[in-house]
């Protein structure tokens, strides 16, 4: 018996359809996000988030349908965020259905803000997401999409989160995210080693010895990638298999 | 098949409900002590702290009514917290007093390994039970928890290991439960339910 890492296909949404671009800009549809949510949980996805990227801009009661009709199609674990700024959204979120709730911008701003969720859904639901970027001497915290400079240090920032009650780390690097050049495993594994709670690496994904890689060297627990699910270009069930053959331990579904 | 899920507030009301929706069960969602009295199978979920379970219960008079049930007769599946609960105690609200129907107290895990033990893990079996029949061999489950329950006793039917052993499934005469989140196991959790809802019927 042990722990299987996890393959978590993420959704960007811009409240009701699934989007991609580069470093976070020049959107383009992806799908529906129901649809593709019905086929990773028929693959062996192990998780699922949802995100919305778009919630600066957008209305909420768009995504909060999203949620709850995505929830419908699955039997795995659902994680959703973007925009979430207090316990009353978040509410929302998980009333319509997500197992956990993601927060980023808005940790940031508020740090209690994690401790409220926490308190209210316990650390399991709550999921820190860092955006981290390269910079002398480590890894610097940006917000807002990855678009604004903070003077927060990757590293001391998961550690603060987690004394505060996130019970999950989602880092994404930011240099890395939409290149396909592979995970930053130097920066995952200096997280994962760094932190008492499970980390999800991502940004850079294609092939499936970058998640060998990130599960090794990077001490990753759980990897997440987008575009490279939802073109098609790698299959999860492959993927896995791959993995496996490789000494990661991983669920296959029957 | 009448199933009555006790909804005190936890986040995974919604989904225990779809899923046991799904293989056809006949849901009740109720914070109503009347409806527990009453009730022949009954379904206690939970996830996140157990000061908010246990608190819950006592603040809306369930603590006597479902004990009665289970007393009585009721088939029971317990879901996460829903199975910590079954306990007299647990060091996460070292203050409050659990159901008390097991002997034992739930303790944390490790701190030599990462928490929450959030993922899929598999099982160990330890006995035949009702509650895992066709559930293939390797099945792996979905687990998000910090605490646990002790490693034996003798109503452990399989265990799981993160960090140390656990018991994972309980198959004890009418009352059944479960650390792991059978609605969010994939096919292993629907057949789990499903063995449940057939025990039970």
């Amino acid at each position: 018996m042990s722990l299987a890492r996890r393959i978590i296909p993420c959704l960007d949404t811009d409240g009701a359809r699934v989007v991609k671009g580069v470093h976070f800009e020049g959107l383009r549809d992806a799908g529906d996000p129901v649809e593709l949510a019905a086929r990773y949980n028929a693959e062996g996805a192990d998780e699922l988030v949802v995100l919305d990227i778009a919630a600066a801009r957008d209305n909420r009661p768009t995504f909060l349908d999203t949620i709850r009709r995505v929830a419908e199609e699955l039997a795995i674990p659902l994680t959703a965020g973007g925009g979430i700024r207090s316990l009353e959204a978040a509410r929302a979120v998980v009333r319509a259905g997500a197992d956990k709730i993601t927060v980023n911008t808005a940790a940031v701003e508020r740090p209690e803000l994690l401790s409220e969720l926490s308190a209210e859904f316990g650390a399991q639901a709550v999921v820190l997401a860092i955006d981290a970027k390269r910079e002398a001497g480590g890894w610097q915290v940006r917000i807002r999409g990855g678009r604004e400079a903070t003077s927060l240090n990757a590293k001391e920032w998961a550690q603060r989160g987690v004394e505060l009650g996130a019970g999950e780390i989602l880092l994404t690097s930011v240099d890395r995210d939409g290149t396909q050049s592979g995970f930053d495993t130097e920066l995952t594994a200096a997280i994962s080693n760094g932190v008492s709670v499970p980390v999800i690496a991502s940004g850079g994904a294609k092939l499936p010895a970058h998640f060998l890689e990130v599960f090794t060297r990077g001490a990753a627990n759980a990897a997440l990638a987008a575009s490279i699910f939802h073109d098609q270009v790698q299959s999860i069930r492959a993927l896995k298999e791959f993995l496996r053959g490789n000494g990661v331990e991983v669920r296959l579904p029957c | 098949m009448n199933v009555t899920l006790i909804d005190y507030g936890a986040g995974n009301v919604p989904s225990v409900e779809r899923a046991l929706r799904r293989l056809g069960a006949n849901v009740e969602t109720t914070n109503l002590p009347e409806k527990l009295a009453r009730a022949r199978c009954l379904v206690l979920p939970g996830v996140g702290h157990c000061a908010a379970l246990i608190g819950a219960l006592d603040a809306r008079s369930l603590r006597q009514p479902l004990i009665e049930a289970i007393g009585r007769g009721a088939a029971f599946l317990g879901i996460c917290l829903g199975l910590q609960a079954l306990y007299e105690s647990s060091e996460e609200a070292p203050d409050l007093r659990g159901l008390g129907l097991l002997p034992g107290r739930v303790t944390r895990l490790p701190e030599n390994v990462k928490l929450p033990h959030m993922g899929w893990n598999t099982l160990k079996t330890i006995r035949a039970t009702r509650l895992l029949d066709s559930v293939p061999f390797g099945a792996y489950f979905y687990f998000a928890h910090s605490f646990a329950a002790p490693a034996e006793g003798k109503e452990r039917a399989a265990v799981s290991e993160h960090g140390r052993e656990f018991i994972a499934v309980i198959e004890q005469e009418n009352i059944c439960a479960v650390q792991f989140h059978p609605e969010k196991s994939g096919e292993a959790g629907a057949q789990v339910l499903r063995n449940f809802l057939r025990a039970a019927a």
